[in-house]
């Protein structure tokens, strides 16, 4: 994973609620083995007039013109700016793969579900959650040409108008995400432990491992 | 000092390392795999050269992309087939205890487990599948993850994690004849909405939870997440220990005993402060019909559908709005005059024995209406087909016009070739009414098995409970 490094970018306003994983990347896509190339998925069924299918040249597919994803002012865009609960729904984390894929580094919400804020974390993007009325203040703002810096260091994020907000992120995943550190080497790093308790827990509870 | 809910005993059961900012590196006992979340993680392991730290803790079977019908032609998808070949050889190549295709224990892996007796109380149980929460009926503390945490439990036995808030949903009283634990759990999303639990680990008590029997346990906590919860609890007691006593993967003899004295712990303790309460009175839950696209849109069947006008918030009459217009519905329309297509019967959250059962209790005698294209049947497991089909109901459902098939997640996210057209709508025992999640364009109601039934035979929603007494 590469680390998180400060950025400024347009912000794309999706003023949905309760947006779920399914709505972010459809099941059809999820039979994909492969962990890239979901970005051109990325809210198919909003995003398209058509039925997507695995393996789709999206390039001729029609593109729904109202979609807010497809007006030319945010192309290119990494910040996403959503409504409450963004994320309910499947696990599933072709979702944050979707959204990478496609270019997203932070996503901004009042609030988000828990398994996807998680997945978040562990692919480089960064939920910020920040207050209704701030949320609320952004919508009214974010029209074309509208930027923010995001800034993990500082847990800030900034307008062009020199205002900021500030936004809480666990300590361990700001360091990891800061540093693109890879989970698994880290917790590695307690193997003892883990196999201490295992050990205990044998003879605490055997027949949490017994094997029919 | 306070007492321990039942989370918090969970919790501290298995907290191998703490660290500074209070994160914790919790010790995993089950891990359950299926074809859709776990390519990559196994892929991941490959490539780091890392093997599972402990194989027998896993458990996997294939059930999203399976075929429901005519299984022993194999999978007509080359996509599909391609991901389930790829879990059969990702379990050859690493040891892992898989239920192939053509194996009678084959099954939705959320009845699997339980089925099996590979969930126990007490354990932490994981799987790359937010329904994972089904399994805390049992006492235990089980919550979904994704692909990245799979290939993380895969190697390290572990996950790292911040505990959630304790939420206690208290459901006092009895359930009226006809509503049931789907009717339930649907009144408690369109109680606190769905993300009322985000962040909460929810424990469900009182009176009308220790009525319901594991099934039924079950469908509460499979419901869970979508009240934004990833976990659910249940405490462990008798009906828990009866379900248990004698399956595969249960300790028997002298373990079970030992086990048993264990598992009387598990509950949470008479003066344990929970930082939520909820409180439902059981008799004043109805059969719950959704009309939108998330399930706390939901009413009672003998109620209308709502009126976004009504609705103060912006941005909740915004999403009202929009879900009336993809489910092509008026505000003011009665639930019961609402005509579906299809009826779906199965899902982990609605295909165990007992859902089956009530399902064929209002079929028998009755023909699906001619106005409804299909209504399927799709039991949770290989097993659960077999009980069902030694009581005759597979007969039932075939002579009222259902169809009968393999077990699988068939029509609940559609991913196999069961699904709905376009505009299409359906009576579904289910847990998502997203858009497109049936097929897309599809319009989803969600329902108890036995509303669903009576949905198919009468071409629209009747109220189960009205039906009985006529």
């Amino acid at each position: 994973m590469k680390p998180f490094k400060k950025f400024t970018s347009r912000v794309v306003p999706l003023d949905r609620a309760n947006v779920d994983t399914d709505a972010i990347i459809p099941k059809q896509f999820l039979k994909s083995i492969r962990r890239s190339g979901f970005g051109p998925y990325l809210f198919d069924e909003w995003r398209y007039l058509d039925r997507g299918e695995p393996d789709m040249d999206c390039s001729h597919r029609p593109l729904n013109p109202e979609f807010v994803l497809n007006l030319p002012c945010y192309a290119g865009a990494r910040i996403l700016l959503v409504r409450k609960n963004f994320g309910c729904g499947s696990s599933r984390e072709h979702a944050p793969w979707a959204l990478e894929d496609y270019g997203f580094r932070a996503i901004i919400a009042p609030s988000f579900a828990d398994i996807f804020y998680n997945n978040c974390f562990k692919n480089g993007i960064l939920p910020i959650v920040l207050d209704e009325a701030t949320v609320d203040r952004l919508f009214s703002e974010a029209g074309p040409g509208f930027e923010l810096t995001v800034d993990l260091e500082s847990q800030t994020v900034a307008t062009p108008f020199g205002e900021t907000f500030h936004f809480d992120v666990d300590a361990s995943r700001k360091h990891r995400l800061l540093n693109g550190l890879d989970d698994i080497g880290l917790t590695l790093q307690h193997a003892d432990a883990i196999r201490a308790y295992e050990a205990a827990r044998r003879k605490s509870a055997p027949w949490l491992f017994a094997v029919p | 000092m306070s007492g321990k809910t039942l989370y918090d005993k969970l919790w501290d059961d298995h907290v191998v390392h703490v660290d500074a900012d209070g994160s914790c590196l919790i010790y995993i006992d089950r891990h359950l795999i299926h074809e859709v979340t776990s390519p990559q993680a196994f892929e991941g392991l490959r490539m780091a050269g890392r093997v599972p730290w402990r194989v027998d803790a896993n458990l996997a079977v294939a059930d999203h992309n399976v075929p429901t019908a005519d299984r022993d032609r194999g999978i007509a998808d080359p996509v599909s087939r391609l991901q389930v070949e790829t879990l059969d050889k990702n379990c050859a190549d690493f040891g892992i205890t898989e239920f192939a295709m053509d194996d009678v224990r084959q099954g939705i892996v959320h009845v699997i487990g339980p089925e099996q007796g590979a969930t126990l109380p007490g354990m932490t149980i994981v799987c790359g599948d937010s329904h994972t929460s089904t399994h805390g009926a049992f006492g235990a503390l089980a919550f979904g993850i994704g692909t990245s945490e799979v290939e993380h439990v895969l190697a390290t036995q572990c996950l790292v994690q911040r505990k959630a808030k304790n939420m206690l949903v208290r459901v006092q009283g009895k359930l009226a004849p006809g509503v049931t634990a789907k009717d339930l759990v649907l009144a408690v999303i369109a109680r606190i909405g769905t993300a009322g639990g985000t962040g909460y680990t929810i424990e469900f008590a009182g009176e009308a939870i220790r009525g319901l029997s594991m099934e039924g346990r079950m469908t509460v906590c499979n419901m869970a997440i979508e009240a934004g919860a990833r976990a659910g609890l249940v405490a462990v007691d008798e009906v828990t220990l009866d379900y248990l006593e004698g399956r595969p993967f249960a300790p028997a003899g002298a373990l079970w005993e030992r086990a048993v004295e264990a598992w009387k712990d598990l509950h949470s303790d008479p003066d344990a402060v929970f930082d939520k309460v909820v409180e439902i009175d059981a008799a004043s839950i109805k059969p719950q019909v959704t009309w939108g696209t998330s399930p706390e849109q939901v009413v009672a069947v003998d109620a209308e559908v709502p009126d976004p006008a009504t609705e103060a918030d912006p941005v909740r009459r915004e999403s009202m709005e929009r879900a009336l217009q993809y489910m092509d519905l008026l505000p003011g329309t009665p639930i019961g005059a609402i005509r579906v297509d299809r009826v779906f019967i199965g899902s982990c959250t609605n295909a165990r024995i007992e859902d089956l059962r009530a399902a064929a209790e209002v079929v028998r005698g009755h023909k699906r209406a001619a106005s409804v294209k299909q209504a399927l049947v799709v039991p949770g497991s290989g097993l659960v087909k077999r009980q069902a089909e030694q009581e005759g109901l597979d007969k039932v459902f075939l002579e009222a016009g259902f169809e009968w098939r393999d077990p699988g997640c068939s029509m609940c996210l559609a991913m196999n070739a069961d699904r709905l057209e376009p505009g299409e709508r359906c009576a579904s025992t289910s847990n998502r009414n997203f858009e497109g999640r049936q097929g897309y364009g599809g319009r989803t109601h969600l329902v108890s098995p036995a509303m669903a039934a009576a949905a198919a035979i009468h071409g629209h929603f009747v109220d189960i409970t009205e039906r009985g007494r006529a």
